[in-house]
């Protein structure tokens, strides 16, 4: 060991570009998969944000889902509030929220806009986690009534009132007035519809807006009990029995969606973490190179090692433990280097939460620790294989 | 007690045999001073390997303290030479990144002797050598002959019955070269077995028993 960390010491430049090439294997290992991982987090955290354990129920069937196709002629029954309120009754549903989409002119002292305007119930404020930073959401009531209130996003607040009191003020949407009784907390900028650029009306208000009973989908939430297909069959039984026996709906599982997205980006970021495995692989060779080197440089070094009494094995340790020393030294300096530049990105960018995952860390320090003992053991096999007497005669 | 019955040394060159030793018989007691001379390429290097068991005699029995060693494996070779024996050569082989007290150190740390024991008989050694205010100095640091004493200090610390010199001051300037010899002649005279290859005929009559060597066969033995 003695004579091992001499080495190191004398054959600086030689053992630093060692040193670097496995750090540097090691760190990109690590950065790559924490990128792949946070952006994994962030992906499936900001689906989440959506809504867990949502079940999204659309008119038509789908179908990309294997279904029987259509019978020739045959359109798609409505989806209607009394549909969502029959759902609402099962046992296995503990919220729903109907949704009608469509764009109205909105305006408020003197300023208007084209905004999309969204008519659903109080059941939305559970489906989607949603937010107020002032006032109320619309209220449990009949959905069939049409109350002239409205929800506003925070963005078209700051757009039609700036500084100005909101609430409990007068928004001209389309053809009629509603008092706004709640603003949504800003949510930033999720995957799907920017609820902070819109407003919410009672569903019945929107029918009314849009002249029209259809609506766009439904949200369901289920209990976390429940299982997803017993789920999707009672669905599909309660809205068959209200649609005159025909099966014309499409359900998507919030969290299949999830999952799939979850596994792709895994995939990639193992796959990734491969790629900066093989500069490990490379780093390796660089140490088996670097060894010969060491090997043939130091002949009457190992021959006079031989000649005072060490036995073969112990050339053989002596160079395994100086590659296992280089790589050792390369793999912590990497995995510290990876965790900073972790950090550093995770400082730059909030957004991206910091995961360096744990296999990488293992797999890493592994391939690194494991390539210094393969590519170190050639070299310490031909060291011990040298004839003392000749290895003296070189010098 | 060394002895060699009949040892001869074949090189394969170029499909042609040469005979580097020829039938070499020699007997060499316990604290004997032997010097073997001849002209350059006569054997004398090849012969102080085959009884410091660094090389295999091609034909021939080396007996050591009675016990036939001829065919010992490497290892065992390895540990009667790291015992029994301490080597000087004409270039020091030191390492050249260690120190003059590390280089000293190697056969202890070869034979698992402890940190503690090792530092205090490195020291000793240091001192008894002259070497005290160098031990901390690297080879490149030290005089020719400072590096042949750490040498000789390094050969000698394993406490060897047998010491054995390839020109042991062919590196070295005269006055250097005597002071190196003056060491080794009283290490003789502590009991130890002192061999050493010379071809330097003025280093070589002060031993006590010549060994002429020509074409590989011993020519005078006195
Ligand atoms: N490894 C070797 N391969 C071939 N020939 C060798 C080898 N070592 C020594 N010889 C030959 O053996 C003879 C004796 O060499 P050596 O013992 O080194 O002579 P010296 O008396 O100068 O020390 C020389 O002719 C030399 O060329
Ligand atoms: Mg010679």
């Amino acid at each position: 060991m003695l004579l091992a960390f001499g080495a190191i010491r004398s054959h600086g430049l030689r053992s630093l570009l060692t040193v670097l090439g496995v750090c540097i294997g090691v760190s990109a290992v690590i950065l790559l998969t924490s990128l792949g991982n946070s952006a994994r987090s962030y992906v499936t955290g900001e689906f989440s944000e959506l809504g867990t354990n949502m079940i999204i129920v659309l008119p038509g069937r789908n179908e990309t889902t294997g279904g029987i196709p259509p019978i020739m002629g045959e359109t798609p029954r409505d989806l209607t509030v009394d549909d969502a309120l029959a759902l609402g009754r099962s046992r296995r549903i503990t919220a729903i929220a109907p949704l009608m989409i469509g764009s109205a002119p909105v305006s408020a002292g003197g300023l208007e806009r084209e905004v999309n305007v969204i008519g659903t119930t109080e059941g939305m404020q559970t489906v989607r986690h949603l937010q107020l930073a002032s006032g109320n959401f619309l209220s449990p009531s009949d959905p069939h009534i049409a109350a002239p209130v409205c929800v506003l996003g925070e963005t078209l607040r700051k757009e039609l009132f700036g500084t100005a009191k909101s609430l409990g003020e007068w928004l001209r949407i389309g053809d009629r007035r509603c008092r706004i009784i709640g603003v949504l907390a800003a949510s930033g900028v999720s995957i799907g519809t920017d609820l902070d650029d819109m407003v919410i009306v009672p569903v019945a208000t929107a029918q009314m807006l849009f002249n029209s009973s259809s609506l766009f989908r439904i949200l369901l939430q289920v209990g976390t009990h429940s299982m997803p297909d017993d789920t999707e069959r009672e669905i599909r039984r309660i809205i068959q029995d209200r649609h005159e026996g025909e099966d014309d709906i499409t359900i998507i599982h919030q969290d299949s969606v999830v999952a799939t997205f979850d596994e792709i980006l895994l995939v990639l970021t193992v796959g990734i973490g491969s790629i900066a495995g093989i500069s490990l692989a490379v780093a390796g060779i660089l140490i088996m190179n670097i060894m010969l080197v060491s090997v043939s440089q130091r002949t009457s070094e190992i021959g006079l090692l031989r000649a005072i009494g060490a036995p073969a094995g112990q050339i053989r340790k002596l160079f395994l433990a100086e590659a296992v020393l280089l790589s050792l030294i390369g793999t912590l300096s990497g995995l510290l280097i990876g965790f900073l530049g972790a950090v550093l990105m995770h400082r730059l960018y909030p957004v991206l939460p910091l995961a360096v995952p744990t296999w990488a860390v293992l797999a890493a320090a592994g391939t690194a620790m494991l390539t210094g003992l393969v590519f170190g053991a050639l070299p310490a096999i031909r060291a011990a294989r040298l004839n003392p007497v000749a290895a003296l005669s070189r010098r | 007690m060394i002895s060699l019955r009949k040892i001869s040394r074949h090189y394969q060159q170029g499909g042609q045999q040469l005979a580097a030793l020829q039938d070499i018989d020699l007997e060499i007691g316990p604290g004997e001073y032997i010097s073997i001379m001849g002209p350059s390429g006569s054997g004398k290097s090849t012969l102080l390997n085959q009884i410091a068991l660094l090389d295999r005699p091609t034909s021939g029995t080396y007996l050591l303290h009675g016990r036939d060693v001829t065919g010992l494996p490497d290892d065992e070779q390895a540990r009667i030479r790291r015992e029994n024996m301490g080597f000087v050569f004409q270039f020091f082989h030191l390492i050249p990144r260690l120190s003059a007290a590390e280089n000293i150190e190697i056969p202890l740390v070869l034979s698992g002797v402890d940190s503690v024991l090792r530092k205090q008989q490195v020291a000793k050694a240091m001192l008894s050598f002259g070497l005290q205010d160098r031990s901390t100095h690297r080879p490149d640091q030290l005089s020719g002959g400072e590096c042949q004493r750490v040498a000789i200090a390094r050969a000698t610390i394993m406490h060897p019955g047998t010491l054995l010199a390839d020109e042991p001051t062919g590196n070295l300037d005269q006055a250097t070269g005597k002071q190196v010899i003056d060491l080794l002649e009283q290490l003789n005279r502590q009991g130890v077995t002192l061999i050493m290859v010379t071809h330097d005929p003025a280093i070589g009559e002060r031993a006590s028993r010549r060994v002429k060597i020509v074409d590989g066969r011993i020519s005078s033995d006195a």
